[in-house]
């Protein structure tokens, strides 16, 4: 009985302390246990939440692991062809100024076969917000080598290690849309820790505050793993990420606007 | 020399049979069901070997254009892919066929349209064999119904390929590509060092400087070229054409089937019989130029036909063609990456042609 | 002779290797073979099968609905396969995890608890070959030499040394397989 009694104790809605963001629908998220997409998808689905932004926001997804992402956010949905979500957010921010828009990618999304509408939607500095998922691999197609990927980290096609001569070098593209005069905000995050969540969540809050302002793209990476494609536990992939991956893409703003 | 005998799926054997015919070049992106070619390439590592170079692009798009330099300089070269990517190398295809060279494209069809899915499907047919990019052109087109015939069909393209300065393209599809059978492979062959007197290899003091392109400003030149292709194609039409014929000999009615819908109708063609139809299968091998003349010639034979295939209905468009009126002909297929069972070609076949 | 095989369960069961030493080992006794995996992207904890074929004639259809014999490892794939046993055929499972047991009438089952087996033999990775020992029990289409070659042609060089292991796993399995109905 005192048991039951703890129970309902512990339910009372004025000890709740954390629950399933409204935006988020119902739907189970396909991911591998302790991937980041699924981090980065629930601080998105908060601020779009928290903003009031359900009715004006329209997400342009990637194919990639998140593909499904238009299947977890309860707002509306476009799904673009492999890299080209900038150039379909372009058209929609472009004839719907009012809306709230913005493309989430992948590393081969975004940085491979998407190269060139990023980088000229960025230099045209189109007023949207680019939600970028580094995470080193191409997670979806099971583990091939992307732009990212670090010199000597081994993949599906790059199996004795990344061999920077024959198969080049890790492509900052954040670093290079930074350089562009269309950027406003470019920063680089992460979502592995809470601290960290909460500083992505403030870009993202930022992010969306430059779009109300009229001031032009605002690109936010996240450096995330990958444990399937990575080959490693989760806890591993953390480790190796913090080891690996943030001393060749350190965290940290890469443009800020003068305010 | 002996055949080596291995267990393994249609993308490996691809990739394997591409490093043993002496291919200069490979260049592909990932996505599936095809992505065993690069991956198997990457960790065979032919360039310590043959000397074969393998890159993964950063797209399609860059893949194939990648192909039409390498083809350009008279080199064995090739690449792969699956629809979606497909698509995105019809451009480049289409320079290729406008300045005729010749190299092999994989096509490991996955049902569309759009990111449709990963499950195998033959509803690329249209875009394989009427050209796919813009202008009048037309690819080779062999069509694999085994793993033996993924592995087989590597040389012969290069062949073909380079015999009528051509693109060819091998139609597959997401079943061929993950299946493993048993395969035997062809001894490894020296990488050729032929120098073509068409490519850019470097201009000697001996030849006028070849110039490859696509592009003619002058429509009287444009039009001699395009009679010129028309020219090669009839003649592709009138040697190349390849099939297999399976029970027609006293067959009443006949499926037309390529790929993997060719294997399930082969069960269909037992299961017939068991009920006293006689059926029979005639699978086109080369899909582009196409069986039309024999089709014609056992429409005097037969009932009717029915074309299976993964897909809304694209080849029956050829069957109709080439049996020209002369009987009935229907088609049957699934779609979205369902494969069609055995069972189903002859429901179908019976209530079309046999009432009930 | 034609066998037609399915094999399901979960994704990093070794279904799909398992159905791999089928393969190799029918190709050791100079068959026919073939091996069709259902195939998706790289996520998550799904169900993962096989079909195996492996006859004295050229194959037709790789892919198939109904089989001779179908090994269940997951209440998800009995769930979906118990009705895809011929009349007649024969259904192998094991009973880990099992909440709802086959109930046809018209088929020969057979249960094979190798989860449990690999567990006290110290090595959970040996469950498949465990199967595959309770399945030629039931099913001898191979001469066993054929399976250790099968095996080893199946395993990269590298994990050899894992041969004997899999050899007693194959054996216990003959031995554990038990007549259900
Ligand atoms: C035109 C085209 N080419 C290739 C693919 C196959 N494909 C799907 S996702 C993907 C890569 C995804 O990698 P990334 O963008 O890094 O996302 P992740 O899965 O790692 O989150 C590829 C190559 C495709 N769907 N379309
Ligand atoms: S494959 Fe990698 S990126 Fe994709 S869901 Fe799994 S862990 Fe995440
Ligand atoms: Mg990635």
């Amino acid at each position: 009985m005192a048991v039951v009694t703890g129970i309902k104790e512990i339910i009372k809605p004025e000890n709740l302390v954390y629950k399933k963001t409204n935006i988020m629908t119902e739907n189970i998220l396909s991911y591998c246990p302790g991937c980041g997409h699924g981090t980065a998808h629930r601080i998105l689905a908060e601020i779009i939440e928290e903003e009031g932004l359900q009715s004006e926001a329209i997400g342009v997804s990637p194919v990639g692991c998140s593909v499904l992402l238009y299947n977890y956010l309860d707002i509306d949905w476009q799904e673009a062809a492999h890299g080209r979500a900038p150039a379909v957010a372009t058209a929609i921010k472009r004839l719907m100024p009012e809306k709230f828009v913005f493309t989430y990618q992948g590393d081969g999304d975004l940085a491979a076969i998407g190269t060139a509408e990023t980088i000229h939607a960025c230099n045209r500095g189109e007023n949207i917000m680019i939600i970028f998922i580094n995470n080193g691999i191409y997670g979806m197609t099971g583990g091939q080598m992307a732009p990212t990927t670090l010199p000597g980290m081994k993949s599906s096609t790059s199996p004795y290690g990344r061999d920077v001569k024959t198969m080049g070098n890790p492509l900052k593209m954040t670093d290079i849309v930074a350089t562009l005069p269309g950027s406003y905000y470019v920063t680089r995050q992460s979502v592995h820790t809470p601290a960290n969540v909460k500083k992505t969540k403030k870009a993202i809050r930022k992010a969306v505050r430059y779009q109300k302002l009229d001031k032009g793209t605002c690109l936010i990476e996240i450096v995330s793993n990958c444990p399937s494609g990575w080959k490693m536990t989760p806890v591993q992939s953390n480790k190796w990420m913090e080891e690996n991956m943030f001393p060749y893409y350190p965290l940290g703003d890469l443009k800020t606007p003068v305010e | 020399m002996k055949k080596e005998l291995r267990l393994m799926k249609g993308n490996e054997a691809v990739a394997e049979a591409a490093i043993r015919a002496g291919v200069d070049g490979y260049f592909g992106y990932p996505i599936t069901p095809q992505t065993e070619i690069i991956e198997y390439l990457m960790e065979a590592n032919p360039a310590e070997t043959t000397g074969m170079i393998v890159l993964q692009a950063e797209s399609e798009i860059a893949a194939i254009n990648m192909v039409y330099g390498g083809a350009a300089c008279g080199k064995k070269v090739m690449t792969s892919s699956s629809s979606p990517g497909i698509s995105l190398k019809q451009e480049g295809i289409t320079y290729i066929a406008g300045a005729e060279l010749p190299c092999l494209i994989v096509n490991v069809v996955r049902g569309g349209p759009g990111l449709g899915t990963i499950q195998p499907a033959q509803s690329d047919y249209f875009q394989a064999t009427k050209g796919g990019g813009h202008g009048d052109y037309h690819l080779i087109v062999l069509a694999p119904a085994s793993v033996q015939e993924m592995a087989d069909f590597v040389d012969l393209s290069f062949e073909l390929a380079f015999k009528y300065r051509n693109p060819v393209m091998m139609l597959s599809d997401g079943a061929i590509g993950q299946m493993m059978e048993k395969v035997y492979l062809s001894p490894q062959k020296e990488r050729s060092k032929t120098i073509y007197d068409w490519a850019t290899t470097g201009k000697p003091a001996t030849r006028e400087r070849n110039i490859i392109t696509s592009l003619d400003l002058d429509p009287n030149g444009q039009e001699l070229f395009n009679l010129k292709l028309i020219a090669k194609y009839n003649l592709i039409r009138e040697n190349e054409v390849r099939y297999e014929e399976f029970q027609i000999e006293d067959a009443e009615y006949l499926l037309v089937a390529y790929g993997t819908s060719a294997r399930v109708c082969q069960k269909s063609v037992q299961l017939a019989r068991e009920e006293g139809i006689k059926l029979g299968l005639l699978r086109p091998i080369t899909l582009f130029p196409f069986p039309s003349k024999r089709i014609n010639e056992l429409a005097n034979r037969v009932k009717g036909m029915l074309s299976v295939e993964m897909s809304a209905g694209q080849m029956v468009e050829d069957v109709l063609l080439s049996v020209n009126g002369k009987v009935p002909v229907f088609h049957f297929g699934r779609m979205g990456g369902i494969v069609t069972t055995p069972e189903e070609v002859v429901e179908c076949l019976k209530s079309k042609f046999i009432g009930g | 002779m034609t066998e037609e095989i399915l094999i399901a369960g979960f994704g990093g069961q070794g279904v799909l290797s398992m159905g791999k030493i089928m393969a190799y080992s029918g190709v050791m006794q100079d068959m026919e073979v073939s091996w069709m995996p259902s195939y998706g992207p790289e996520m998550r904890g799904g169900t993962a099968n096989v079909i195996v074929i492996i006859s004295s004639e050229r194959i037709s259809s790789p892919i198939i609905k109904h089989f001779d014999t179908a090994i269940i490892l997951n209440q998800q794939s009995m769930d979906k396969f118990e009705s895809s046993v011929k009349p007649g055929g024969i259904l192998i499972y094991d009973g880990n995890g099992i909440t709802r047991h086959p109930e046809r009438k018209d088929i020969t089952i057979y249960r094979v608890d190798a989860t449990e087996e690999a567990s006290k033999m110290n090595n959970p990775k040996i469950f498949n070959t465990i199967v595959l020992g309770g399945f030629l029990k039931v099913k001898p289409i191979i001469k066993m030499e054929n399976v250790i070659k099968g095996l080893k042609k199946s395993l990269p060089e590298r994990y050899h040394n894992l041969i004997p292991i899999n050899e007693k796993a194959i054996q216990r399995g003959t031995e554990i397989i038990k007549k259900v109905s």
